[in-house]
């Protein structure tokens, strides 16, 4: 069996080859009909955006409820932002990720009537971003949880408040060990992106359904798919190993929660 | 205001639409479990096995799985049975064997971490009582190290119950497919979506509750 890559240079509309490949992303054509390559690489912007926007939300949710699951429960305050942590993950871990994304797209905007003006890729950012602040949250949580207790202990020695223990004492060290975990995290988040084919957003997954059903070069256009969605992920590996390089803290060697529990 | 419509909750939505769905998505569950330890225990045995020859192609297939979307993974061989085999498949059967494919690349790398959670005194007191290779496993490392894997592999299978709405791509019948056509035959897809996600809620919920009990009891003494 032959793979015919020469489907990508097709035209869109009638399946007609175009002049050139990138024929309206970079206007290099005369012939100004968007090719399958085009198609693919406006799909794939569509993944890195709503997978880069789900990050971001997150990775902040995250790292907030992850911190606030570990607070001491001695004053209310503290007990009921406890409870609220531990309701959030498990409420946004015991729901699978296509159901959160029709939440955000059929039930909550019915309450929420701003959210219906909203577009739908934004949708699905806020429900990958909610749904992976939960996973992110409990390797925050584990990750303070490495920490010798003699480090909080110190800190309320110096004087200093919770939340300045927090800011310059606990989270310093626990963010540098969540690293490892946020990176794979990060990792399932696009990989999860391709839910959002069910609300049809313009993304690689939606791609590949029509493009395969239109141009019956099935193979094709899955292996560019696959590669994209490879390409993305090492993409992100790459940075996270930047980001925990420049990071790093010369002499202390961090240890991740997984990589403890290995030993 | 919105007003939601609950007059339809009664026992024909569950009888008409959701059971049939609700024992697809427990039975895909289920082969996909026995199904990918089987094939995955195979892997993590190649992966360990020192020899190039087993252990090269196992890394390949468990990395490649591991690095796809499961939707993807889930259309590729929906495309690729097919061709393969000559005749159209249904997405029943096409996501039965996704899933016993996809989640044995996961079950490999838990059975793996467990075997080599298992001390290597264990392996080499076997050796020295004179056991064979597969008598070894089978007696003593294999036991310990399921053991040692239950608290992992729990999490892993309710993730594999909440993966298993991923077959909404082919339009395979599971449980959110019984909530979707519900919600369409009754013109009321936010209540019947809402309804999904307290009833993957409730289930996914009482199973993560149930494992974390087991695990204390099973918990291994030394």
């Amino acid at each position: 069996m032959a793979l015919d890559f020469g489907v990508f240079c097709k035209n869109t509309l009638d399946g007609g080859v175009v002049d050139h490949c990138f024929s309206s992303v970079f206007g290099l054509a005369a012939n100004s009909d968007p090719s399958y390559l085009d198609w693919l690489i406006s799909a794939w912007g569509w993944t890195l955006l709503v997978s880069g926007l789900g990050l971001a939300i997150a990775i902040v949710l995250g790292i907030l409820m992850g911190a606030l699951r570990t607070l001491p429960d001695t004053k209310s305050t503290y007990r009921f932002l406890l409870w609220f942590s531990t309701c959030w993950v498990e409420l946004f871990r015991n729901i699978p990720i296509i159901v959160q994304v029709f939440l955000w797209y059929y039930v909550i905007p019915a309450f929420v009537t701003p959210l219906k003006s909203v577009p739908s890729f934004w949708l699905v950012s806020i429900a990958l971003g909610f749904f992976t602040s939960a996973r992110i949250a409990e390797q925050v949580r584990a990750g303070i949880g490495s920490i010798p207790s003699g480090q909080r202990a110190a800190a309320t020695a110096l004087g200093l408040t919770t939340f300045q223990t927090y800011r310059y004492v606990i989270l310093p060290i626990a963010l540098r060990i969540v690293i490892p975990p946020l990176t794979s995290e990060s990792m399932n988040l696009i990989k999860n992106s391709s839910v959002a084919f069910a609300v049809s957003v313009p993304e690689l997954t939606l791609f590949a359904m029509q493009a395969q059903e239109e141009t019956s070069h099935g193979i094709e256009v899955y292996l560019a798919v696959t590669a994209l969605y490879a390409l993305s992920a090492f993409f992100v590996n790459w940075i996270m190993t930047l980001i925990e390089k420049r990071s790093r803290i010369p002499g202390v060697v961090s240890i991740s929660p997984s990589a403890k529990l290995a030993q | 205001m919105l007003s939601l419509d609950l007059s339809f909750y009664n026992w024909g939505l569950v009888t008409n639409y959701l059971l049939k769905g609700f024992l697809f998505s427990v039975q895909l569950t289920i082969i996909a479990t026995v199904g990918g330890i089987a094939f995955g225990t195979v892997l993590a045995l190649m992966k360990l096995s020192g020899k190039a020859l087993l252990e090269y192609p196992a890394a390949f297939y468990v990395n490649t799985m591991r690095s796809i979307p499961l939707v993807m993974v889930i259309l590729w061989f929906f495309l690729i049975i097919p061709m393969l085999i000559g005749r159209p498949i249904g997405a029943d059967l096409s996501a039965t064997i996704t899933f016993i494919a996809f989640q044995a690349a996961f079950f490999a790398e838990i059975v793996r971490a467990g075997i080599q959670s298992v001390p290597l005194g264990q392996t080499y007191a076997a050796e020295a009582l004179g056991m064979t290779y597969g008598q070894n496993m089978r007696l003593i490392v294999l036991p310990q190290a399921f053991r040692n894997m239950i608290p992992v592999f729990m999490t892993q299978v309710i993730i594999l119950f909440q993966d298993t709405s991923l077959v909404y791509a082919i339009g395979a019948y599971d449980l959110l497919k019984g909530f979707e056509i519900a919600g369409k035959n009754y013109g009321r897809p936010i209540e019947t979506y809402a309804l999904a996600a307290i009833t993957y809620f409730v289930i996914c919920f009482s199973l993560s509750r149930v494992a974390r009990k087991i695990q204390t009891k099973v918990a291994i003494i030394r």
